[in-house]
């Protein structure tokens, strides 16, 4: 593969398609600058401020903007609020829509055939092979990404974070948390 | 060639509801690529769906349309497919790929993405509202079926809710239509709508309660109940 890639990247550059420092610059961002602290930040925004909250349920994409993520893979968002009675789960089962602006890039197991077939049919065994377990009467919402809107988790805000300032907060969202195959963290033994 | 007559459309990637793939594996954060080609593919796959030389949909029909699509891991998918998109439209031919260099002069496109231009092109990106031109069909809290016969095109209609029934949930406004603008026949905007399918609907009665998945579905695949 490598060779073929370097041969087609070498083409394209060739015949001017493609500008190779342009290649970089999108590398860069999706290593260094879009991944899903990004969203993180936005889940703690929602714990501390009813108001973002509020904006959140209404125009989930000029609320989480209004912090600086959109664009691509995140231009229609709609954010989904986990309760005691209902945790959403977030899928494409087509390829692997995914809300690239608060998220970064998808982890492999999203991409793939498990996860894609599964989370429909099955989200309790999806999520007990993320080793979580909810309790029976709980309801699962299965979103399946299948056209241009994308969606984010908003989970349970742990208990004992009462203490805790937006920064420490958004350190306990993970990733898996804000597609629904987790739970946030909980916070450290000194804050409780 | 009418798509009406075209009848034979496999897509690959519909794995909704598909059972004997095993379990999840998780991933911790931060992994982003696995091999030390996957950037390369990322950045030219994004680099010249820049150019405007095709659309999202019709890079996701020409991904899901890979016959080895369910053998090769998703950089292998977005490549092969991006070989194909380039050669169907002679932007770069299987001669240049084989030597590694242009043989042939370029063809005109429409754009380059420069580097500076980045960051505002994915701050950007491509919303796929537009204007509705006619009331919404359905509302919230309506019971509809979904078109449940084969559809000969690529289409966001997965199989596994196909004839099935299921309630509207949100109404997200007039959205570019990925069947017509994956064919090159336009964005021929329709309302777009969440609907909500009991679990029990879609995998029988033997499920326990408690599950409810949605799909974006568009007008077209909608009828009232």
């Amino acid at each position: 593969m490598e060779l073929r890639v370097r041969a087609l990247e070498t083409v394209l550059a060739e015949k001017g398609y493609i500008d190779p420092a342009a290649l970089d610059a999108l590398i860069d961002t999706y290593q260094t600058r879009i991944g899903p602290r990004n969203g993180a930040r936005v889940v703690a925004r929602a714990w501390v401020d009813a108001q973002f909250r509020d904006w959140l349920r209404r125009d989930a994409t000029a609320a989480i903007a209004s912090l600086g993520y959109s664009g691509r893979q995140g231009e229609h968002m709609v954010a989904v609020e986990n309760t005691p009675g209902q945790h959403h789960m977030v899928v494409c089962t087509l390829c692997s829509c995914y809300p690239w602006p608060v998220l970064g890039l998808p982890p492999t197991w999203y991409k793939s055939a498990p996860y894609r077939s599964r989370a429909v049919r099955d989200p309790r065994g999806v999520l007990a092979d993320f080793g979580v377990t909810l309790p029976a009467d709980t309801e699962i919402r299965v979103w399946d990404s299948t056209a241009e809107v994308r969606y984010l988790v908003i989970p349970m805000r742990p208990a004992g974070t009462e203490g805790l300032d937006e920064d420490a907060l958004a350190a306990l969202v993970t990733r898996d948390s804000m597609i629904g195959t987790g739970v946030p963290l909980s916070p450290p033994a000194r804050a409780r | 060639m009418s798509w009406a007559r075209r009848t034979t459309y496999t897509s690959h990637a519909d794995l909704g509801g598909k059972t004997g793939y095993g379990r999840v594996v998780p991933e911790p954060e931060g992994e982003w690529f696995h091999a030390d080609w996957e950037p390369g593919v990322l950045a030219l796959t994004l680099a010249m769906g820049a150019t405007g030389s095709w659309n999202i949909d019709m890079s996701r029909a020409a991904r899901e349309t890979l016959p080895r699509y369910a053998r090769l891991s998703y950089y292998e998918i977005w490549f092969e497919a991006l070989v194909k998109l380039l050669a169907e439209r002679q932007l770069v031919r299987g001669d240049e790929l084989a030597a590694g260099h242009a043989l042939h002069p370029p063809r005109p496109i429409a754009r380059t993405l420069a580097a500076a231009d980045v960051p505002a092109v994915l701050a950007k990106g491509s919303p796929t509202e537009r204007p509705a031109t006619a009331p919404a069909r359905y509302a919230v809290g309506q019971t509809v079926c979904m078109y449940a016969g084969i559809v000969p095109h690529h289409t966001r209609l997965p199989g596994y809710v196909r004839g099935k029934r299921g309630v509207v949930a949100r109404v997200h406004g007039a959205h570019v239509f990925a069947d017509a603008h994956a064919s090159g026949r336009g964005e021929q905007p329709h309302w777009l709508y969440t609907v909500v399918f009991d679990g029990r609907e879609l995998w029988g009665g033997a499920r326990p309660a408690g599950l409810k998945v949605s799909v974006d579905a568009w007008e077209p695949y909608l009828s009232a109940v």
